[in-house]
This record gives structure tokens, sequence and C-alpha cells, in this order.
């Protein structure tokens, strides 16, 4: 049987910067599987070609969804077969409503648009409905008011697969553990959740992890394994010295 | 069906509610020069005579004193392809008074139509004046319109104007409205505009804080397309102390489109503070792509920006 998402030699190069070096890696439906590195380490960059992002287009290497090549598909295509991104930083949109955003994941996908489904993705992320679903989703709401509410969305489009780009940064303790919370439903929930980070805290939550390291895996198996190995030789980099970037085990 | 039906008809078309019927709801019916409809209610007074050919002379007055409970409703238009409504316009909101006045200008078969506006505004101590327009000018791009206010408010008065064109052409828009504000006085011109093929949007405001703790915003969002032209100069003085203002312009662009914004910020008390804002550019692309990763096509994800944006 096809893996969720599969993903085959990437590299990619914006202008002259080769920033993914042959990156491998698979995940399976109702897998979390953690990608960790320092900042820079081309996790976004990842994030951002996984989902067909504009100039996030490989130069070689494959990425199929259950089996099916992705490469040549647009953001919106592979939106429709169940891959979605949330942003380490949320956008904001001026004039438009919680309730319109959260409205619009169950419109494309052809859904009744209900008080009692945008009411109850919002008490999942533990946000007062009856307080935010006509505040605008603009510079009104903090940054982690928005990544909950982008969770919300997630909740009602329930895809396949779910990119959570760096869910942890910009947030306090109560929307930390409302993200963990979040993380263990969609995983319950069937979906596949690639967790992008570059906390070690938050691979508790994933069955399996990777280290990144300027664009290569140069780690991979037990997330526990991979945490200690960040901890040691990454907090600060150690390349100089320790590290064994050269092996991938 | 007769005049009156037309343009209540057009007016209904266009998103307006059903209040002609309604004697505690004042309001003001006008087709180019022909006086449809007139009602008043207590503590306003509205007239309206024809001058001249195409021309009628409005004036609305708002005893002291008087909140009017409901908004005023005023319906102006020209129902056939071709013609011309000039209206010369005469407010005055006496001391604490306040009012709401909706204007709904329809011109939905226009071919060739002249909408020319000449407003004179006074708002006493403590008025308050609340304006909002709305047009709808149908898909020929065949109207003109040329808009003009003097406006006067006095301490402790307020006005604001809300402009809004957000569905079908906008043909030619000219606005140059000034406004004078004295101590602790307030305005407010928010103008929300989408343009599309040859359209022309030309905006001149301007607001003068005079007095001591005079408080100003002009805010103009525009959204452009196709060949459609933008140009909007929003100038804000303060030569009072505490005197404050904002001058905020955004225009989104796309295909051929050109907008200009010019924004003249002019200080002339160390205790004064204008501040500006001004951005042209298109959708962004964050915006666009988190929209598109929820499963909307990149034409969608654009609308609801562009929307969003005209609607805050």
């Amino acid at each position: 049987m096809s893996k969720l998402l599969e993903v085959k030699n990437l590299h990619l190069k914006i202008e002259d910067t080769e920033i993914l070096k042959g990156i491998e890696f698979s995940l399976e439906k109702g897998e979390v599987f953690a990608l960790i590195g320092p900042n820079g380490c081309g996790k976004s960059t990842l994030a951002y070609t996984l989902m067909g992002i504009n100039k996030y287009h490989p130069q070689k290497g494959e990425m199929y969804f259950k089996g099916e090549k992705i490469n040549d598909l647009k953001i919106t295509e592979r939106a429709k077969k169940g891959i979605t991104l949330a942003w380490q930083e949320p956008a904001r949109y001026q004039g438009v409503t919680v309730r319109e955003f959260l409205a619009l994941g169950l419109k494309s996908k052809g859904e009744e648009v209900t008080e009692e489904k945008l009411r109850d993705a919002l008490n999942k992320v533990a946000i007062n409905p009856y307080q935010y679903l006509n505040r605008f989703v603009d510079k009104s709401l903090s940054g982690g008011e928005r990544k909950r509410i982008e969770l919300a969305s997630l909740i009602l489009m329930h895809p396949e697969l779910i990119i959570l780009d760096e869910p942890d940064s910009g947030v306090d303790v109560v929307a930390l553990n409302n993200i963990a919370e979040m993380i263990n439903y969609f995983k319950e929930s069937g979906s596949g959740i690639l967790l992008i980070t570059h906390s070690e805290e938050m691979l508790k939550y994933a069955d399996q992890a990777a280290l990144v390291c300027e664009g290569e895996i140069i780690r991979q198996g037990n997330p526990a394994d991979i945490s200690e190995y960040f901890k040691s030789f990454c907090y600060p980099c150690a390349k100089e010295e320790e590290c064994e970037t050269e092996v991938a085990s | 069906m007769n005049d009156y039906e037309m343009m209540i008809n057009a007016y209904k078309d266009a998103g307006g509610d059903d209040i002609f019927a309604d004697s505690e709801v004042a309001h003001l019916v006008l087709e180019r020069d022909k006086i449809l409809g007139m009602h008043a209610v207590e503590g306003l007074e509205v007239e309206a005579d024809k001058i001249s050919e195409d021309t009628v002379k409005v004036k609305v007055l708002v005893k002291a004193g008087y909140q009017i409970k409901n908004p005023v409703h005023m319906c102006f238009g020209v129902l056939p392809k071709e013609g011309r409504q000039k209206i010369d316009m005469n407010v005055e909101v006496q001391k604490n008074a306040k009012v709401e006045v909706v204007a709904d200008c329809v011109f939905p078969n226009a071919v060739k139509v002249e909408h020319i506006m000449d407003a004179v505004i006074n708002i006493d101590d403590g008025g308050n004046y609340i304006y909002k327009e709305h047009h709808f000018h149908g898909d020929n791009g065949g109207v003109e319109v040329i808009a003009k206010s003097d406006i006067n408010v006095e301490a402790n008065g307020k006005l604001v104007t809300k402009f809004d064109l957000l569905e079908g052409r906008v043909g030619k828009i000219d606005f140059d409205y000034k406004a004078n504000i004295a101590e602790h006085g307030t305005v407010e011109m928010l103008a929300r505009i989408s343009g599309q093929k040859n359209d022309l949007i030309k905006i001149r405001e301007a607001a003068h804080l005079n007095g001591e703790s005079a408080r100003g915003i002009l805010d103009s969002k525009i959204a452009l397309k196709d060949q459609a032209e933008a140009e909007i100069y929003n100038e804000l003085t303060a030569d009072a102390a505490e005197a404050m203002g904002h001058v905020d312009c955004t225009e989104i662009i796309k295909d051929q489109a050109i907008a200009r914004a010019i924004p003249i910020v002019d200080v002339r008390h160390p205790e004064a503070k204008v501040t500006h804002e001004a951005a042209i550019g298109s959708v962004d692309s964050t915006q666009l792509q988190t929209l598109m990763s929820r499963g909307l096509d990149e034409e969608e994800a654009s609308d609801v920006i562009i929307q969003g944006l005209l609607n805050d």
C-alpha cells in the first residue's frame, strides 16, 4: 500500500543557493513525523516545496502523495487532494472575519457551512466562538490567536496531510498545550502530520523524527534519540567537533 | 410603472432597504430633476426645488438638539441611458443635533450619464453628521460622477463620510472634498471603490485640523484591475495643539491597472501629529497562497482578499 507522503532525493536551489540537498523520508496515515533543525536549515523551505508554493519548485527528486507524483501540481490542486499547510506566521486579512475565514475551507470542499461546525472547531482550539467569530483576522489578533484560528480551519477541512510549520513558535504555554492537543486530535482523526520545529520539546508528540542540517537529513529515527542528539550537538552547533553530519542512521 | 416605482425598484435592486412607506423614516427621492418623493420627521427639514433644467437644490436642516432616530434615506439617480443630474446640496446640522443619512445613487442603465453633486455642509457645535453613500452604476461604465463638498465642522462636531462603489462599473469619478475642523471636532472620510476595465477614479480629500484637539482620518481603499486607473490625493494639515490625524491609502492592482497615491501631511504646531500610510501593490502572496492551500483557486483567493480590504 502506498505511503501517505513519500519524498525521494529532493533538491531545491533558489538562485545560486542550494537549500535542500537530497531530502528523503516518508510518512504514513495517522503518523506524526517531526523534522527538527536549527533556524535556517531548510525546514520551512521543505514545507513550502511540499505545498507547491511559488518559487519552491524542486530541480531534482520526487514527491508522492498516496502514490501519486505531485511535483507538477499547483497549490490548489494539492490542497484539493488533501494536503495543507499551517504557516509559521499565519497571514492577516483586513476585513475578513473569523467566520468567513473558517468557512472558506468548508466551501472549497463543497461542504455546508453551519454555525455549529464553526463553533465546534473554535472550541477545540480553546477560542470562544461568541467572542471571535465576528472579529477580523487582522492585526487586532495576536500571533497565537491567529495560529489557533488557523488550526480551527484545518479541523474543518480535515485534510489527509497537514504540514505544521513551527506551530510552537511565538505562542504562550496555554496555546502550546492546545497545539499539542490538536496534534493528537489530527492524528486520531487519521491525518498524517509533518511537524516542523526547532524545539526538541515538540518531538515528544512525534512517532518518527529526523534532524535536518544545512538542507540535509543527517539523522532519522526514534524521536527520543533524535531529541537527545539535537540537544547534545546542535545547541550550540558542534559541527566542527563531534557532529556526525556525514552519518545518517 | 411610474417614475417613482421604477426608481424605487432600481434602488432595491442595488441593495437598498424598503423603507419609503415608513412614516418614521425621512426620505428624498430624485430622478434627474424630478422630485419623486420627500418626507421629513420631527426635528428634520428637507426641501427640494428644481432650479433649472437637470438641477435640483436640496436643503437639509437638523434642528438644534434633535437626534434623528432613524437614518434618513436619499435615493438619487438617472434611469435612462443618457441624462444629467445636478444636485446643489446644503446641509446644516445645528448645535448638538445628530443625523445619519444613507444615500443610494443608482444609474443602472447608464451609457452617458452625468451626476454632479455640489455640497456645502455645516456642522454646528456638538453636531454629528454621518453620511453613507452607496453607488450602483450598472455594467456599461457610462457614468461620470463629479462631487464637490465644502465642509465646516465647529467645536466638538463630528462628520463621517463613507463612500462605496463595489459592484458594477465605476465609469469616471472625480471627488473634491475640503473640510475645516474646529477644536475637539472630528472628521472621518472613508472611500471604498472597485475599478475595472477603463474606469477612472480621482479623489482629492483635504482636511484641515485648525482647532485644538481636532481629529481627522482620511482612509481610501481601492482595488483596480484591467486598465483601470486611480489617483488619490489625501491632504491632512494640523496647526493647533493636540490636533491629530492619520491618512491611510491602500490600493491593490491587477493586470494593467495603474494606481497613484499622493498623501500630503502638513503639521504646523509642535504638539500636533499626523501620520500617513500608503501601500500600492498586488495581492499579498502569503495571504493568497494561504487561501490556495485551503483549496481556493487563485482567482477565488484574490477575490476574498480584495473584498475583505474593501469591506474593512
